[in-house]
């Protein structure tokens, strides 16, 4: 098994016939890799620590509940930040749901508009995630669940919890990558399955 | 200043799907088109990029948008046999129709149109949604877009076993697979951090 973290999740033996199909789109295989060292392991971590990518990684994993990928981002957690994984743990149970929902810009796509929740966390929940975390978790749960209620006013919690402006292109990137790997890697599995 | 959020004023917004070029209006301030070094330019993949809001935004975290957009090109662009581009356009387009990204769905519907030579199905996607009668080959790739779209993700394999009838063959439905799932990737940041309008 190799370093790749979508063959390792996946199951992808060298030589096996996903990996030569993998192997046709290897711009698209190397940087898939490379988001997710970048994101997850960087050199410099810049705006946001990688306790924090990780929390937010096994919190976006949980909630999609693949559960490959949720033990291998646990996994990433309990060793980056140990303190942080029962809270993540609590977070996930008391916030999962299915999407997509939310609204459209008002106009004739109201018609399609689709309630669903807007992610609360208690407050010892919120306490033992601190601030910065508290503030991430809600909007990575819109970003998964419902990002067509998206608004600027969004962005407003994070600035004020003390999240930069890059750092919040950062946290996008991360929730944004995982919503795709993860994906990837529950559809290649279907596939090898069929 | 650059901690603080835009409010884009004087442009109007689309309240439906369109195939028409909208533009990108950016809610955090992105990096001055002026000055960018030569390292954020190689990151940029495409120089011509660097008159866009959007990716002078993403360049705050280069190294993320490096690697995206070349994943976003190999999955789209490679032409080594697999899913006609048509079809990974149709894939984007669905998707993006689905999770309720207008901008999204404006480009990729025109992609779409433009290597499908159906005008009149990609409108009807847009019009009516990812339930449209597209062809049963366009059906199955529209509803495994969904399937793939949904979280938690519902893609399994009833919907493999449609594509292969449908004709796909098995490298076809892994770029299905990536280009669906690219979408929920580019569909989050588009959303997120900024607005579409149109010109």
């Amino acid at each position: 098994m190799s370093d790749d973290v979508i063959d390792s999740l996946v199951g992808i033996a060298p030589g096996s016939a996903l990996d030569t199909m993998r192997a046709r789109r290897p711009v698209a295989r190397s940087n898939s890799q490379r988001s997710c060292e970048v994101l997850l392991t960087p050199a410099d971590p810049g705006d946001v620590l990688l306790a924090e990518r990780w929390a937010v990684a096994a919190y976006v994993a949980g909630l999609h509940g693949e559960e490959a990928t949720a033990a291998h981002y646990a996994a990433g957690l309990a060793q980056h930040a140990p303190a942080l994984a029962g809270a993540v743990q609590a977070a996930i149970a008391e916030t999962r749901t299915h999407g997509p929902y939310g609204s459209f810009p008002a106009g004739p796509l109201s018609a399609e508009d689709s309630e669903g929740p807007e992610a609360r966390l208690s407050q010892t929940l919120a306490e033992a995630l601190g601030p910065r975390l508290a503030a991430a978790f809600v909007h990575t749960h819109f970003l998964v669940f419902h990002p067509r209620d998206a608004a600027p006013e969004r962005l407003r919690p994070l600035l004020d919890a003390g999240w930069t402006t890059t750092g919040i292109v950062t946290l996008s990137q991360l929730v944004s990558f995982l919503s795709y790997q993860i994906r990837v890697v529950a559809g290649l599995r279907a596939l090898a399955a069929a | 200043m650059t901690e603080t959020i835009l409010t884009p004023e004087g442009h109007d917004a689309p309240h439906a799907f369109t195939r028409a070029q909208l533009d990108w209006l950016p809610w955090l301030e992105p990096l001055p088109e002026e000055g960018l070094t030569q390292a954020q330019m190689t990151a940029l993949v495409d120089p011509a990029r660097a008159k866009s809001a959007y990716f002078r935004l993403l360049l705050r975290d280069a190294d993320a948008l490096e690697a995206r957009t070349r994943t976003d090109k190999d999955i789209f662009y490679n032409t080594d046999a697999g899913l006609p581009r048509a079809e990974r356009e149709l894939a984007a387009a669905a998707v993006s129709r689905f999770n309720g990204c207008i901008y999204c769905a404006s480009v990729h519907a025109r992609f779409a149109a433009t290597y499908s030579k159906r005008e009149a199905d990609v409108e009807r996607l847009l019009a009516e949604g990812v339930a449209a009668d597209l062809g049963e080959r366009w059906n199955a790739i529209v509803a495994a877009s969904v399937a793939i779209a949904e979280t938690p993700s519902r893609f399994g394999a009833e919907h493999i076993a449609r594509l292969r009838e449908a004709g796909l063959d098995d490298l076809a439905i892994s770029d299905l697979i990536h280009a669906a799932s690219f979408f929920n990737w580019a569909n989050r940041l588009m959303l997120s951090l900024g607005e579409p309008a149109l010109p």
